[in-house]
């Protein structure tokens, strides 16, 4: 029985371990402290990587998909220097095993560091998520200048609304899923101190959501601005919605066209709206603002988390880079109903949503059109693409009005290696 | 490892940046924790690794309900109510009828003590139950356990249960791989757990890794059954249908008694001491952990203007027949211990026997349409 129990309760490595020594199934007894809890460095020789590896067999995302043994071996007990660790990168893929027909990322960062210490791990998911994008290798391109995009106001016939939106970290505080209490008020603090600098047609004021009134609330619901506390599974599982509504809130301009969300999925979501087709208009106020929120921050030694490999660092992978999406809410009844539309998408690098956001069904003939890829190209780029693709859909849906053909599209080719 | 280990790096922060917004909260947790505890206990953590943020995160999370005061707070480990104590011995005070640090509390699980309970009249008494939970030394408690440590207490729980023999004989249904036709009689039995919904479980990381490490053993006659890796490394339940609690009891102890001593040879018995009794994940469940009940008709008495303040007086407690926090159906209440700290399981299974006797000679009372002013019991 001895024997067998010891062959129970560990793995292979950790059997040889305790026979070397001397001991037999008593070892655990004698490891014991006083009080019979394991110190936390015992615990980890006591329990080796293989006993800790999840049980992927079911699962469809990219961090099950790239974890192996080995990694997960390599990995476990590393800490980055905010003490976050591997298995609270993963700890959302794991709760959260996917779908057959949607491949969740699956693995978040809990700091800028994360993608380092856990590199990887996190380096084959981005490659996964992002077009074999290899940030060993490759560098990504920042460029916020909007006197680039050329043709971006759409005809309003078809397109009611535009919008781009991005997330920023602030530098040296842990991101959502690990950080603090003291850190997320400190992200509050400061992005709030910042945007209260804002002048002109950006200047605008914050709502705490812990302490806006109800005639407020209402406001924001009205204008489809509020955002409420994470219900997805593969946030709350990522340990996003920790002490909610604590130092969270909305920020919006007078005019309501440049809104910040604080503290939900990001540090930061900065998003710049408005109705009808000018997308050139949206795009400008966005990158105007940013520069302007960014030189705010900078001013009292704050910045952004970037570099040169991954762009913007932000808390999903999916995310990096640009972390921006760009898109339209346009009618398109005939276009949608052409067999060849999904391929015209996919060719444009399109995505297509319900007018609700993510993971929402398409109410009636409109559609939420924006730019699948987040890195390896720039914002510019990302927007400019959108642009001409949206422009091209409306193309398409006038000639199916006056009975003409369309064409599918060559396809974009991915970023320059 | 738990959310918040990155604790020295937290401790650069001033506990006023810290220290949680409580002021819309009512749990046991939040009426305790002032800035002073949680100064002083911030900059400590158990062995294993677990923190004062790790054991009131739920608590944060959870602001509560005006009617229903919850606990707002979990262990991490055995350790935790030592290291934490500040804080959990005055919610344990408060959730426990003022319990005191110097508190000795008796564990008494000789059946043989409990007197009667083999007579309560199946007309009204349509099932009795009693469960507890154990929790298995040299391992960290659900909130904060790895995937290694949850399987080899699954493993160590299997083995231990597979050599009872007897009227114990029976079988472990893993959670992860168990077929349609299984887990449908399972539900059909009563006997399924699910991954927990309610947020209070969630906040306090018991989810974690679902369903991996859990499962249900059962003996073959369906009276005897252990949830593994809930929200307790173990939940033992004694059941059956009809009014003899006694045997249900009798069961339940001898049961606890045979998997005790098999996890004491492998050094892993129930973590246990004079103070606390039994140790379990949420405070409330100190002590005995025993929730010891019956679904009872009880048509005419539950509208009864007294029925609330017998209860209390009886000690006992009425849920319905879902469980906790759910309403009765067609009268028929589910009537259990209120008391888990400071008094024995012989003396609680007691409490329910004698209480459940007497409500129900009241309903009869109450069914030929007597007065049961006379009836009425002094507080225990």
């Amino acid at each position: 029985m001895a024997g067998s129990f010891q062959r129970l309760i560990s793995g292979r490595g950790t059997a040889v371990l305790l026979a070397g020594l001397g001991a037999g199934t008593m070892a655990t007894g004698f490891l014991l402290s006083e009080k019979g809890s394991l110190a936390a460095e015992v615990k980890s020789k006591l329990y080796p990587p293989s006993c800790d590896f999840p049980d992927l067999r079911k699962h469809n995302n990219c961090m099950a998909s790239a974890l192996t043994p080995a990694i997960y071996a390599k990995l476990r007990d590393k800490l980055t220097p905010n003490n976050w660790t591997l298995d609270q990168c993963i700890q959302t893929g794991v709760d959260n095993p996917g779908h057959p027909f949607i491949k969740t990322v699956g693995c978040v960062a809990g700091d800028e560091e994360s993608y380092e210490v856990f590199a990887d791990l996190f380096n084959p998911v981005i490659k996964d998520r992002h077009n074999g994008y290899d940030p060993k290798t490759m560098t990504h391109p920042t460029d916020l200048d909007s006197s680039k995009i050329t043709n971006g106001v759409f005809d309003d016939n078809y397109v009611l609304s535009s919008r781009v939106r991005t997330g920023r970290s602030i530098r040296g505080l842990s991101l959502p899923p690990a950080c603090s209490r003291a850190e997320r008020r400190e992200v509050e603090r400061v992005t709030v101190t910042a945007l209260d600098g804002l002048k002109g047609d950006l200047s605008g004021r914050y709502y705490s959501l812990g302490d806006m009134t109800e005639k407020e609330q209402q406001q924001l619901i009205d204008d489809h601005f509020l955002f409420d506390k994470p219900v997805s599974p593969l946030l709350t599982c990522a340990f996003m919605a920790r002490d909610w509504p604590d130092a969270r809130g909305i920020w919006h301009n007078n005019e309501k066209t440049f809104l910040i969300w604080v503290n939900e999925e990001d540090h930061t979501r900065v998003i710049s709206m408005e109705k009808g087709g000018n997308m050139k208009r949206v795009f400008e106020r966005f990158c105007r603002g940013l520069k302007q929120v960014e030189h705010l921050i900078q001013e009292r030694g704050w910045e952004f988390m970037w570099n040169k490999h991954l762009g913007y660092i932000l808390t999903c992978p999916s995310n990096l880079g640009t972390g921006l999406r760009a898109g339209v809410h346009v009618r398109l009844p005939k276009l949608s109903k052409d067999q060849r539309f999904p391929k015209i998408l996919e060719n444009l690098r399109l995505q297509k949503r319900g007018t609700g956001g993510v993971d929402t069904a398409a109410t009636g003939d409109t559609f939420d059109i924006s730019n699948l890829d987040r890195l390896g190209k720039s914002e510019v780029e990302l927007v400019q693409l959108v642009v001409d693709g949206v422009n091209y859909l409306i193309e398409c849906e006038k000639k199916l009005e006056k009975g003409q053909d369309i064409k599918v599209p060559a396809p974009i080719a991915q970023f320059k290696k | 490892m738990a959310k918040n280990c990155h604790n020295d790096y937290k401790m650069k922060f001033s506990v006023d940046e810290e220290f949680p917004d409580l002021s819309l909260h009512n749990n046991h947790m939040a009426k305790v924790l002032t800035k002073d505890i949680y100064a002083k206990l911030r900059g400590k953590s158990t062995p294993s690794g677990f923190t004062v943020d790790d054991v009131i995160q739920t608590g944060v999370d959870n602001p509560g309900h005006p009617f229903i005061m919850t606990v707002g707070c979990v262990a991490g480990d055995e350790e935790s109510y030592e290291v934490f104590k500040e804080l959990l011995d005055p919610v344990i005070s408060d959730r426990h009828g003022g319990y005191k640090p110097t508190d000795k509390h008796k564990t008494d699980l000789n059946f043989e003590n409990l007197k009667g309970g083999d007579d309560l009249d199946p007309n009204y008494v349509l099932s009795s139950r009693v469960r507890t939970g154990r929790s298995i030394k040299g391992f960290t408690l659900p909130p904060h356990n790895s995937r290694g440590e949850r399987r080899a207490i699954e493993k160590l729980s299997i083995e231990a249960l597979s050599s009872l023999d007897g009227e114990f004989k029976g079988k472990y249904y893993p959670l992860e791989g168990m077929t349609d036709a299984e887990q449908e009689q399972l539900i059909a039995d009563h006997f399924l757990f699910d991954k927990p919904v309610s947020p209070l479980l969630t906040c306090a990381g018991m989810a974690r890794d679902w369903p991996d490490g859990r499962g249900i053993w059962h003996n073959d006659n369906k009276t005897f059954l252990v949830w593994v890796n809930e929200e307790d490394h173990l939940r033992v339940i004694s059941m059956q249908k009809g009014g003899n609690m006694k045997e249900v009891f009798r069961r339940f102890c001898v049961g606890l008694q045979k998997i005790e001593e098999i996890f004491k040879k492998h050094n892993h018995g129930f973590m246990w001491n004079e103070h606390l009794g039994y140790i379990l994940t949420c405070p409330s469940n100190l002590g005995t952990g025993l929730r010891g009940g019956v679904h009872v008709k009880l048509p005419k008495l539950s509208t009864h203007a007294k029925f609330e303040e017998i209860l209390t007086r009886l000690r006992l407690q009425k849920r319905g027949t879902g469980g906790v926090d759910t309403a009765s159906v067609g009268g028929v209440f589910d009537i259990s211990n209120a008391d888990r700290l400071g008094s024995s399981e012989v003396y609680q299974v007691q409490l329910v026997v004698d209480g459940v006797k007497l409500m129900v000679e009241m309903e009869k009372k109450l069914e030929k349409g007597e007065s049961i002013d006379d009836m009425i019991p002094a507080q225990k």
